[in-house]
């Protein structure tokens, strides 16, 4: 059994696998034919099986709880347990949106609390928390921007400019806000190519969004003079905040000349990634741009807390508020840390990644050999020269017990391998994971093709990508119609 | 490798002349090598026009995707249905059974701005030394 | 005092700094420049777990649970019945410590999972294909329109006007960012733009009843159209799903399905649409594939839609949605099953119809529209319904949702299989003492 059979396939008729209530009421006329379905084809088990299924799913899956998951940019960090036993209380779990204001004010002073902390860790002034997902949060920035400059009257400005190192994410969301991205280059060290910003940075461009410090895991050095530069020149900066694991504490965005940021609670403020959210992308901006937030934010009087629309908000996100279960356990995570804590936070994760760099850089082609933030990206171009491609070194990892790091971004940089360990790993997984890089690199030498057929220890082995695209099978069906 | 009567594209494409003012448009080996396994094709529908060197339809394969320009303007008249159904053929046959697409010539003149076999081959030489810095 | 977080000690981090060669961890800050380090951050002092957990269970205390209260409030969030296994799976911590399912070979769990969240979606509303999931059901329909305008190359978009009001919102929201104008229609469709690209019509509607939605494909179709609806997921165990009538996209809000309300977030945009765009549909798709064994397996497919691919041209920015809540969705579907998802929709349907029937034999009230409702309906009441509405709360129900801004006097009233006939019955009495000569 287990994995190898689908839900239709446990399926048997007349199986349920929760009990229902009898109607304790008189039945009334039901609606007209037209409007009812005729059959309704859905698999049928036992609680029993349900469970069995869904658990040996489960023992499938590699998690931050199975081990060391170094996903650059990700901030795999430990899940503290106490965070979900707090978003499952019911003053949390069971309350309406819609509810009356005075009933739900505990929740409102979470996030109004929450609003203000993320604002002054970023060291901005208004924070909403509708956003949830960090592209959800950029696509605010984005919209922010839009709303900024079409309130000046600036006409022009239909361009936005991204490093070419940049997530996906950033021009993506400026496309669906009718800008057109255009790339800048970096240099040689890696930070962005001054004279090219320079010559890019007209009255064509309405925003500059750079990810702080960079998908290279290296802080530029000349950011207060692209900050500079970009507002001189009628421009606003958006920061990209995925990486703000290695300046929690220590550093504020608005410091840096940002206008706006997006901060990401699954990463940097521990919630749980749950195989793909749920996330939450909270932005937080200066003064100037707190009018054109998402709606709603939570303000303060003297009655208590209640909602309110920014006079010139660019609208709603979401049909509520945002994604308040996750905004709990950031809530807990930052009262449990305080300012202190959370320097540790980005002191040990940067430290993590330095450790990191220096062992292996003898063994992998480090192609910014400089300090790094909070992660280090690697080259499998060493490798390479020998026939073992980056997706190899990846696979084999996971004969080792770890899950790789991200590969082939960024973009700029060949054979890429983004490692981010975070602060929560220890000296020893750290050293382990070393060992296995280490010995895979003896192996790129001696044994290739134990790498070109990895992985070996895995339930499956090299999915075949290309025939899932050219024959998409992407649902099961039940019944005759469908 | 390059078809020696075809004409050749900055961006990989290439023109087969046939009588009567029509052409057979493809991508090249070297397009088909650096985009991997194709496994969809968006070509113009018939009865549309194209225009030389603008956008005209897609190719993807798993992780890349990859905008197709025409060659030259001009009407198609007909697409290459088996490459709809099996888009490995792209890879397998880029010069023969996997073309793309065949156009009526509105200005054959156009051919003269295209590279030959000979000067596609430099081109590709010298893009392979510089990806192997 | 040590973070039980943070592993590594003093011992750790000097062993470390003198294999990276530096003096101390400050010295890894170099790049930034000084004056922009180590600044002050006012926040509240931490706290151990044992004082946290007592503080937050005091906060959540101060808001009113709906374990406590009795219910009659919907409007596109609804307290339904999550059976005990839900939880317990998605507690697992494979499940939901793991990050997206990049890694195929160690996401099993992920993406199969995520097949037959897909495959659950289709049989549940009818349609050939879906997606993982968006972020909720309003996001949903905004996505939708988006890719309505793409496939049909034009750039307008009609919404029904009895459409969930923070929904029209919403899609306001994404289709301002492409300068792309909203024309609200009513429901007998009269003006409806022969330049749309869709059709944004829910059914039921915001007020919970059904339309006639052969007339929509049809008008919609007729023009070239796309129709988009939103349903109430709850609703398929019992009503005709929108693939049966030829909707071209179905979203909607999976909150329902297994998932504690939680003010109104997480949720999960439940998408699917027909095979034919299945090349501009937004958001993750798993597909199904072998290995080199021939073993089946799981994968992220399509991805050249993506952000991470196609960049600026990309069908939508989406990167992590909310695959734990559609995890959840998924067990609550395969745990009840065909029987049990019916029989929770004709417990909602009857004991609506109950309290509906009651309610419009008090002096006073009266059920304002004539259709076919499926939980939800509106009366009319005989005094405001804000102040109704204190007096329920203060016998522990939360009555329904005060339409006055659009209907003078009027409530929206749910009913679910969570609500007793005694809770019903209760409710109804309370009403009937607000009749005034």
């Amino acid at each position: 059994m287990g994995h190898h059979y689908l839900l239709p396939d446990i399926s048997r008729p007349d199986r349920i696998g929760c009990s229902l209530p009898r109607l304790d009421v008189p039945p009334s006329e039901l609606p007209p034919e037209e409007l009812l379905r005729q059959e309704l084809y859905l698999p049928e088990l036992s609680e029993v099986d349900v469970v069995r299924y869904f658990i040996a799913l489960s023992k499938l899956n590699y998690g931050v709880d199975t081990g060391f998951y170094p996903l650059g940019s990700c901030t795999m960090k430990y899940n503290p347990r106490l965070h979900e036993d707090i978003a499952q209380l019911p003053g949390f779990a069971s309350i309406h949106p819609y509810q009356p204001a005075k009933s739900v004010q505990g929740a409102l002073q979470l996030m109004f609390e929450l609003q203000q902390y993320l604002a002054e860790i970023t060291g901005m002034n208004a924070t909403s928390l509708a956003p949830m997902a960090g592209a959800h949060g950029e696509l605010a920035s984005i919209l922010l921007v839009k709303a900024y400059h079409h309130t000046r009257g600036d006409k022009l400005l239909k361009k936005i400019l991204v490093p070419d190192s940049s997530h996906g994410t950033n021009p993506a969301t400026a496309a669906m806000c009718g800008f057109e991205v255009d790339t800048v280059p970096s240099d040689n060290e890696g930070n962005v190519d001054l004279n090219s910003l320079e010559s890019m940075m007209n009255e064509e461009v309405a925003a500059v969004t750079l990810t702080i410090p960079n998908t290279l895991g290296l802080f530029d050095p000349q950011i207060a003079e692209i900050s500079r530069l970009v507002h001189e020149r009628g421009g606003l900066l958006c920061g990209d905040g995925a990486n703000l694991n290695s300046l929690l504490g220590k550093v504020k965005f608005g410091d840096l000349g940002i206008d706006c940021v997006q901060v990401n609670l699954h990463k940097t403020f521990s919630t749980p990634h749950g195989g793909g959210g749920p996330g939450s992308g909270p932005i937080c901006v200066k003064t100037n741009l707190a009018q054109f937030l998402p709606s709603p934010l939570v303000t303060k009087n003297d009655k208590g807390y209640t909602f309110t629309t920014p006079p010139k908000s660019i609208g709603r996100l979401g049909a509520s508020y945002g994604n308040f279960g996750v905004m709990v356990k950031a809530y807990a995570y930052i009262r449990t840390l305080g300012a202190e804590g959370l320097k540790e936070v980005s002191e040990n994760s940067v430290l993590n990644a330095n450790y990191l760099k220096e062992k292996l850089k003898g063994y992998y082609h480090l192609p910014y050999d400089r300090t790094c933030m909070h992660e280090v990206v690697f080259s499998g171009k060493k490798q390479k020269a020998k026939g073992v491609k980056t997706l190899d070194i990846a696979k084999r990892l996971l004969d080792y017990g770890f899950h790789p790091p991200t590969i082939y971004f960024p973009l700029v940089v060949n054979e890429a391998l983004m490692t981010e360990p975070t602060e929560t790993e220890s000296k020893e997984t750290l050293d382990a994971y070393i060992d296995a890089m280490k010995q895979i690199a003896r192996e790129a030498d001696e044994n290739p093709e134990i790498l070109h057929t990895a992985p070996h220890n895995t339930p499956v082995r090299r999915l075949d990508e290309v025939r899932a695209a050219r024959q998409p099978d992407l649902r099961w069906r039940m019944g005759k119609h469908y | 490798m390059n078809p020696k009567e075809y004409k050749y594209t900055q961006e990989h494409e290439w023109i087969c002349s046939e009588p009567e003012n029509k052409g057979k448009v493809g991508i090249t080996d070297y397009a088909q090598s650096q985009l991997g396994d194709v496994v969809f094709v968006d070509l113009p529908p018939p009865g549309s026009q194209v225009e030389q060197l603008k956008k005209m339809g897609e190719i993807e394969s798993v992780k890349a995707v990859s905008d197709l320009f025409a060659p030259v303007s001009g009407r198609v008249l007909e697409i290459n249905q088996a490459v709809i159904n099996e888009p490995a053929l792209v890879n397998q046959d880029p010069y023969g059974d996997g073309w793309l697409v065949r156009l009526e010539l509105s200005n054959s003149s156009e051919l003269d701005a295209l590279m030959d076999s000979d000067k596609y081959d430099e081109f590709v030489s010298r893009l392979n030394e510089e990806g192997s810095e | 005092m040590p973070s039980p977080y943070l592993p590594n000690t003093d011992t750790d981090r000097t062993a470390m700094l003198r294999e990276i060669g530096v003096d101390s961890i400050e010295e890894l800050f170099q790049d930034i420049p000084r004056e922009f380090r180590n600044v002050q951050f006012k926040l509240p002092p931490p706290l151990s777990e044992l004082e946290l957990k007592e503080e937050l269970r005091q906060l959540s205390n101060r808001n009113t649970n709906l374990e406590d209260y009795a219910c009659f409030l919907g409007a596109g969030y609804y307290r339904h019945f999550i059976p005990s296994v839900v939880g317990h799976i998605i507690s697992r911590s494979e499940f939901y410590t793991a990050y997206t399912p990049y890694q195929a070979e160690v996401s099993q769990g992920t993406l199969q999972s995520i097949y037959e969240f897909q495959s659950l979606v289709c049989q549940l509303t009818g349609m050939e294909v879906s997606n993982a999931g968006m972020y909720d059901g309003s996001t949903a329909a905004a996505e939708a329109a988006l890719m309505a305008c793409r496939v049909t190359k034009r750039d307008k978009v009609a919404v029904m006007s009895t459409i969930h009001p923070k929904y029209y919102e919403v899609v306001e929201t994404y289709a301002k960012g492409h300068s792309i104008p909203l024309e609200k229609v009513e429901s007998n469709l009269d003006g409806l733009p022969s330049d749309c690209a869709c059709l944004i019509v829910p059914q039921p509607n915001f007020f919970g009843y059904f339309g006639n939605m052969e007339a929509c494909v049809q008008k919609a179709h007729d023009i070239g159209a796309l129709l988009i609806v939103i349903v109430d997921p709850i609703s398929l165990g019992m009503f005709k799903p929108p693939g049966d009538y030829g909707a071209d996209i179905v979203v909607a809000e999976g909150q329902a399905l297994g998932n504690p309300i939680s003010f109104g977030g997480p949720g999960v945009g439940i998408f699917a649409c027909r095979k034919e765009y299945l090349r501009q549909m937004p958001g993750r798709i798993v597909g199904k594939t072998v290995d080199v064994a021939g073993q089946t397996g799981y994968v992220l497919t399509l991805v050249t839609r993506e952000q991470h691919i196609r960049r600026e041209r990309a069908t939508s920015n989406i990167c992590t949605s909310e695959a734990l809540v559609a995890l959840a969705t998924t067990v609550y579907l395969a745990t009840l099953g065909k029987r049990g998802l019916r029989k929770v929709a004709e417990l909602c349907y009857h004991k609506a119809h109950y309290a509906a029937d009651a309610i419009s034999k008090l002096k006073g009230y009266s059920l304002v529209f004539p259709q076919p409702f499926f939980k939800e309906f509106v009366v009319h009441c005989p005094a405001k319904p804000h102040l109704i509405n204190n007096t329920l709360f203060q016998e522990s129900i939360i009555g329904g949702l005060d339409l006055s801004y659009i209907l003078d006097n009027s409530m929206l009233l749910c009913v679910t299989e969570m609500n007793t006939k005694e809770e019903i019955d209760r409710l109804v009495e309370i009403l009937g003492t607000f009749y005034r000569n």
